[in-house]
């Protein structure tokens, strides 16, 4: 298999391409406008810890949200599917289109369904699916992959979308970001009024109601859910609130968290499918919720991770992700609160080396929105990974001897006496260039430093002992 | 009355950095403190925590958590990010252990102060303060520096102006800013050997934006991002100097041959 198995080769990887460097200027960009929003909304605080109370209460109490969501739904005429696994799920969806002819399938913007690979399945089944969101369509053509929950196309210019609307759309070359958004347009428009199916995503599903909310800045899962015959909502079994008004309080934070706006252009709560009072609308409405590995991080000790409302906030602030894009987590759910769910959510061993893929400095749990402790679950999940299946197995040596010295004072001044002979071969001054075995890596790109001829420990035993 | 105040000088200081040691010392005694150094004192246990191995950090952190415990007075550690894990991530790493052992590690994390925190909170007021140290002349040229303000004093304990006023009150310095300036600078402790290659992007960065502001000094308060950045700045043979903030007090005005943060 060539295939990049560990984050920090796809990371080599996308180092070497021109990615992170679009990539880490949008997400600067991003943070920018968000500090705005926050600065401009003086309830930002309260409705955090607001909003963490709900998705909390939620996440503790969710079977009970689960069955009264489904009754919710049914009382407004849809249906609601449960699917245990992604091959369930796509099962499940593929029979909803039908198998009778080739069907046209519009579809919105959806990390599961990017998660359940549902595209590829029903192309499979000989299904026509058109991706409507502008960024989601972008990677359609390219034969590409999502980098960024909200901004799946943070890893491209402008320029480069120029380049392949003119070979995929046989468009004129233009980098002006409205004129490629009016040939998208032009060119999805006639797809909206023919399809036989649109599937949407969910931002939240809304228990007493059970209705869907969908928050989208471009009109397009207005147009997906209610134009074609039939809508199918596929939604993580975590997305719920109890109540439209709580769903309120997490609509105050998400668009101000993601993109620094005080709310996205279009938030769409769909309730049910078309009534016959109702000017349009679906004549059906399913809604499939999708378990996924979500059960098992429910179960485990990173299970707050749920409570993430998928703002992307802790992905744009993030130093690592910042500097090698979302590609480089190798799955659907990128930068911090990647590296906590996608381990938990499939095969741990799979993944055990993403929550390495952090400095821990911080600046996730300062920006989420829900409060989740990221590096405290990043740490966790380290010590699980050290556990089951080390990643770093080479450390360990190291951190036997660490571990005895750091609790033998005299075996520890040993330690320090052998560094100081090792640092007798530089110069005053003078740092290392480079260093043998596994700390090679530090000295691939930095110099190191010597130990010093006399440790603080040492010239205080000369100085200040017995003062 | 004078004070006791028990060092941890952490282990990258008292093996690599003992410079910033003595300076740290000689910051707190300036006033007739009296500073001890508990010897039997080896490392907060951070390094193992972080890797994902609250065993052996449990271990040494007991040790250093016993030895603090048999002194009086605040321990001042010259690293946020040491303090912050013994403030906020101690507790509850030895909490499984035995409730004595929750309760020694909670006794001692209140205790704790980070270096920058102590100095500015115990300075007097006719020192504190910015300009307070005259310069040489109002004209005289004055270094660019720039404060780092290291991510786990910042996030983890909230501090970021203590640090800064510090610099501020150094005789001819110039403290300036620069853009991402709270962003981290990719040390991250093992994170720079198990991914070198994303804690080398994004310390270089950081060095490119202490080139964009025409940074001369880069000063802060943990010697292990200044020992990360030095050694890029090094293999860059880039002017920029760096100084830890103990070291460009104990200086009415640095003179950056003598106070590299390096060997003595």
């Amino acid at each position: 298999m060539n295939r990049p198995v560990t984050f920090r080769q796809r990371a080599r990887q996308e180092i070497s391409t021109s990615k992170p460097e679009a990539v880490g200027r949008a997400a600067r960009r991003f943070m920018g406008q968000r500090q705005w929003a926050v600065d401009d909304f003086a309830a930002m605080e309260e409705t955090r810890d607001r909003g963490r109370r709900i998705r909390l209460h939620t996440l503790a109490n969710l079977h009970r949200y689960l069955d009264r969501f489904a009754d919710s739904v049914e009382r407004a005429g849809g249906r609601v599917l449960w699917a245990a696994d992604a091959a369930e799920a796509n099962q499940m969806i593929g029979d909803l289109v039908g198998s009778e002819r080739s069907k046209l399938v519009i579809k919105s913007k959806s990390m599961v369904t990017e998660e359940l690979e549902l595209l590829p399945y029903l192309e499979k089944q000989g299904h026509t699916v058109v991706e409507t969101d502008l960024g989601e369509f972008i990677v359609q053509i390219a034969g590409d992959h999502p980098s960024h929950i909200i901004a799946p196309v943070m890893h491209l210019t402008r320029q480069d979308v120029g380049t392949l609307f003119q070979e995929r759309l046989g468009t004129e070359y233009t980098d002006d970001p409205s004129s490629l958004t009016q040939m998208a347009r032009r060119h999805l428009r006639r797809y909206f009024l023919t399809a036989d199916v649109g599937i949407s995503g969910v931002n939240m599903g809304v228990a007493e109601t059970g209705s869907i909310i969908t928050i989208t800045n471009e009109g397009n899962g207005w147009l997906t859910t209610a134009a074609p015959r039939m809508h199918i909502a596929v939604m993580g079994m975590e997305r719920l609130v109890p109540t439209l008004a709580d769903a309120a309080a997490i609509v105050e934070i998400l668009a101000r968290s993601a993109t620094g706006q005080r709310l996205s252009v279009y938030t769409n709560i769909v309730t049910g499918p078309r009534r016959a009072e109702d000017p349009d609308g679906p004549d059906e409405m399913v809604v499939v919720i999708v378990d996924n590995g979500r059960s098992r991080v429910l179960g485990s000790g990173a299970s707050e991770i749920l409570a993430c409302i998928r703002c992307g906030a802790c992905l744009n602030v993030c130093p690592v992700f910042r500097e090698v894009g979302g590609h480089a987590y190798g799955q659907v759910y990128p930068g911090p609160v990647g590296a906590v769910l996608a381990p938990g959510m499939a095969e741990f061993e799979e993944w055990a080396d993403l929550p390495f893929a952090s400095s821990l400095c911080g600046a996730c749990r300062e920006v989420c929105p829900v409060r989740i402790d990221i590096p405290k679950l990043l740490i966790e999940q380290r010590a699980r990974a050290t556990a089951e299946n080390d990643p770093f197995r080479w450390m360990g040596p190291a951190m036997a001897v660490y571990r005895r010295a750091g609790k033998r004072p005299a075996l520890w001044k040993t330690l320090l006496g052998a560094g100081r002979m090792a640092g007798r071969v530089k110069k005053k001054g003078e740092w290392f260039h480079h260093l043998p075995f596994h700390t090679r890596a530090w000295t691939e790109s930095r110099d190191f430093p010597p130990p010093a001829t006399r440790s603080f420990r040492q010239w205080w035993k000369e100085n200040r002992d017995g003062t | 009355m004078p004070k006791t105040i028990q060092l941890f000088v952490t282990c990258l200081v008292d093996a690599i950095f003992p410079q910033v040691g003595r300076d740290v010392v000689e910051e707190l005694e300036k006033n007739g403190d009296k500073v001890q150094f508990p010897q039997e004192q080896t490392c907060c246990g951070q390094p193992a925590y972080n890797a994902g191995r609250p065993e052996e950090a449990a271990e040494v952190l007991i040790h250093n958590l016993e030895v603090l415990d048999r002194t009086e007075g605040p321990i001042v550690i010259p690293s946020g990010s040491c303090s912050d894990f013994m403030i906020h991530h101690g507790p509850g790493l030895v909490s499984s252990e035995t409730p004595e052992r929750a309760e020694l590690a909670r006794r001692v994390a209140g205790r704790i102060r980070e270096f920058t925190s102590y100095v500015v909170e115990n300075r007097t007021k006719d020192e504190g303060g910015k300009g307070s140290k005259p310069d040489r002349a109002d004209d005289a040229p004055r270094v660019r520096a720039f404060y780092h303000p290291s991510c786990h004093a910042l996030r983890g304990l909230g501090l970021r102006r203590e640090g800064e006023s510090l610099l501020e009150s150094v005789g001819g310095v110039k403290r300036v800013e620069m853009e991402d300036a709270e962003e981290c600078c990719g040390f991250g402790g093992l994170f720079a050997l198990e991914m070198p290659e994303v804690s080398t992007e994004i310390m270089n960065t950081k060095l490119d934006r202490l080139e964009e502001a025409e940074v001369e000094m880069l000063v802060g308060a943990d010697a292990a991002c200044l020992m990360h950045l030095e050694g890029g700045l090094r293999r860059r043979n880039s002017a920029i100097q760096v100084l830890h903030i103990a070291s460009a007090l104990a200086s009415d005005r640095p003179r950056p041959e003598d106070h590299r943060i390096s060997t003595s």
